[in-house]
């Protein structure tokens, strides 16, 4: 069985029609992940016992031809942020080493529930802080399109595991462009739901205003079918949205012609490479061929997300990241005689030196004499730019823009500059602060080869137009 | 965003211990100039007028949401099983099997 190829439907398919076993494409998998990860490094644990338990379910179910559930045998990875039992849950840093959650979070239990197979926990950004997966204390991922390239980040190991075909499907979080980021660089798909669309319940916390869950695919029907799986209302997440989830694959198969796409100005500015600007124009080409109606939008504080993002996100991380300290999971540094020695040993030797400065960034903004100045002043600018989002979309249905301004990049090239790495993230912020959806889709390529993605914003809770344009965009790609 | 000499080495040391952070000698002076480096990119913000311009929490308020004074968001406060306490106290790093186990709280 060709595993590149292969589909959420491909596998579900095969165990359902008996040509393979559910339990035969775990081993598969696991096999592929065996002679492949070692270099790649995108998984942090392998769940085998509980994969080869959920597959003999699957297997059990088909042979007595009873009725399959949706994900039924689908192997699944799962980012190392979200709580899931009978595996570790690191969060990518020293500080969680070897804490086993005892329950499973809300979105890896829908999972559990529609029949996927969970391989293990998938590397990232430490509390899935960075833009390139070199924020990892178990070491960077490579990105499997371009092996001295990284990956993208904080969901890495989530990109990177669907582009080696170790998984067929992964679910990543997005904070400020962690899901699309990486689904860009590694040439997969990449969805961030709307805020409240999806459970968090489970989640490590970084930024709680911006955290997301969503799903990383190898193609557009495979994300939706994966966020139908995992969107709706939690009663464990009182963030969560009761609004009625959308029939986002069954919605695919609509045309996209007479849908209004906006194409903001603000994202074609400096600084973006000139291959990726030629593919968008590509991908709005091919879309207005299909009938869309193009036309330029303004989103016109846009230059000021950046800025924006990095007082919310630190301000919330340095509140969030105030429970490990030594006491109840993880990491404790032993040679403290005091409780107040010990959570400060144990944070240092728990934390790498981005969440350092992150939470010392985050705790100075909201420190006595900067609030007003800092933290207040960025949540005006954040109603600023969801109000740039919502003028926008008052005259369009969705936008389209590239996902990163450049393509990956070199291991080690942006490490040393904090502020380098942080405008990496400069057209996936803004959408992260205003809450909207957006999915990064693959477009072409370089001229080296390196993965190009096109981003598609979406209203707040229309996923199902977002992702019927990204599907668009995907037969298009395929056409030419 | 006062316009003062930015962030100095006693700043961080605050700041640290704000954090419950302690760095060692090396990591200060990256720290500062990192914190200094990102709060100048973080003053472009100075040069909006947002006098008059609502804080924005988080996105469900400028949905039309509402402020949830009546709880109806909340799920019902109802006894359900919880953990059991062995399977937490398993991950603790010290525990007698009942209570987490921590060094001595008063320092004097």
């Amino acid at each position: 069985m060709e595993l590149e190829s292969l589909t959420i439907d491909g596998s579900r398919n095969a165990v359902a029609s008996g040509e393979m076993t559910a339990t035969a494409m775990a081993e598969l998998h696991f096999e592929k992940i065996t002679s492949g990860d070692g270099e790649i490094n995108s998984f942090l644990a392998l769940s085998r016992e509980r994969a080869m338990s959920q597959a003999a379910k699957i297997d059990g179910m088909a042979a007595k031809g009873e009725p399959l559930p949706v994900l039924a045998g689908v192997p699944v990875g799962i980012k190392d942020v979200l709580a899931m039992r009978g595996a570790p849950a690191t969060a990518g840093s020293l500080i969680l080493k070897g804490y086993m959650p005892p329950y499973d979070a809300t979105v890896v239990a829908k999972l559990d529930a529609a029949g996927a197979v969970l391989l293990g926990k998938l590397n990232c950004d430490e509390f899935a802080m960075g833009s390139s997966n070199e924020n990892s204390a178990y070491g960077p991922v490579l990105n499997p399109r371009a092996l001295d390239r990284v990956p993208g980040g904080s969901s890495g190991g989530s990109a990177a595991a669907v582009a080696a075909s170790f998984a067929v499907a992964t679910l990543g979080t997005d904070t400020g462009g962690s899901i699309r980021q990486p689904a860009a660089f590694c040439g997969v798909v990449g969805v961030l739901p709307t805020y409240g669309r999806v459970s968090r319940y489970g989640l490590i916390a970084f930024a709680s205003s911006l955290d997301r869950v969503g799903p990383l695919a190898k193609n557009v029907k495979d994300a939706a079918a994966v966020l139908q799986t995992i969107a709706g209302k939690d009663v464990m997440d009182a963030t969560s949205s009761d609004r009625p989830v959308d029939d986002y694959v069954g919605g695919l198969v609509k045309p996209v012609e007479g849908l209004r796409i906006g194409v903001p100005t603000e994202y074609f500015g400096e600084g973006l490479d000139p291959e990726i600007r030629s593919a968008i124009d590509g991908v709005i080409a091919g879309l207005k061929m299909a009938g869309c109606a193009v036309q330029p939008v303004s989103l016109p504080h846009t230059k000021y997300a950046i800025p924006t993002y990095y007082v919310i996100a630190t301000a919330e991380a340095s509140s969030n990241l105030s429970r490990f300290d030594g006491v109840r999971f993880g990491l404790r540094a032993e040679e403290a005689n005091t409780l107040s020695a010990m959570f400060r040993k144990t944070r240092d030797a728990g934390f790498g030196a981005e969440v350092k400065r992150r939470i010392l960034l985050g705790t100075y903004a909201l420190s006595a004499g900067y609030y007003d100045a800092y933290y207040r002043k960025a949540q005006q600018v954040r109603t600023l730019l969801t109000r740039d989002f919502l003028a926008a979309f008052s005259e369009v249905d969705v936008l389209v823009a590239p996902v990163t301004p450049t393509p990956a990049f070199k291991l080690g090239e942006k490490t040393d500059d904090p502020i380098q790495m942080y405008l990496e993230d400069i057209y996936s912020v803004a959408a992260s602060l205003a809450g909207i959806c957006g999915v990064s889709v693959p477009c072409g390529a370089t001229n080296d080869g390196l993965p190009i993605g096109v981003q598609v914003l979406g209203k707040h809770f229309d996923e199902a137009t977002m992702l019927r344009v990204a599907q668009a965009v995907e037969t298009g790609q395929q056409r030419a | 965003m006062t316009k003062e000499a930015g962030v100095t080495i006693d700043d961080v040391r605050r700041v640290a211990e704000l954090a419950n952070l302690e760095l060692t000698p090396e990591e200060e002076p990256r720290m500062q100039r990192d914190l200094n480096a990102i709060l100048g990119h973080i003053a472009q913000l100075n040069e909006l007028d947002t006098a008059g311009v609502p804080a924005m929490a988080q996105v469900g308020e400028m949905l039309g949401g509402v402020v949830d004074t009546a709880g109806t968001m909340l799920r019902a406060d109802a006894l359900r099983p919880s953990l059991a306490r062995e399977t937490v106290m398993a991950a603790a790093p010290e525990s007698d099997g009942r209570f987490f186990k921590v060094p001595k709280v008063i320092e004097r």
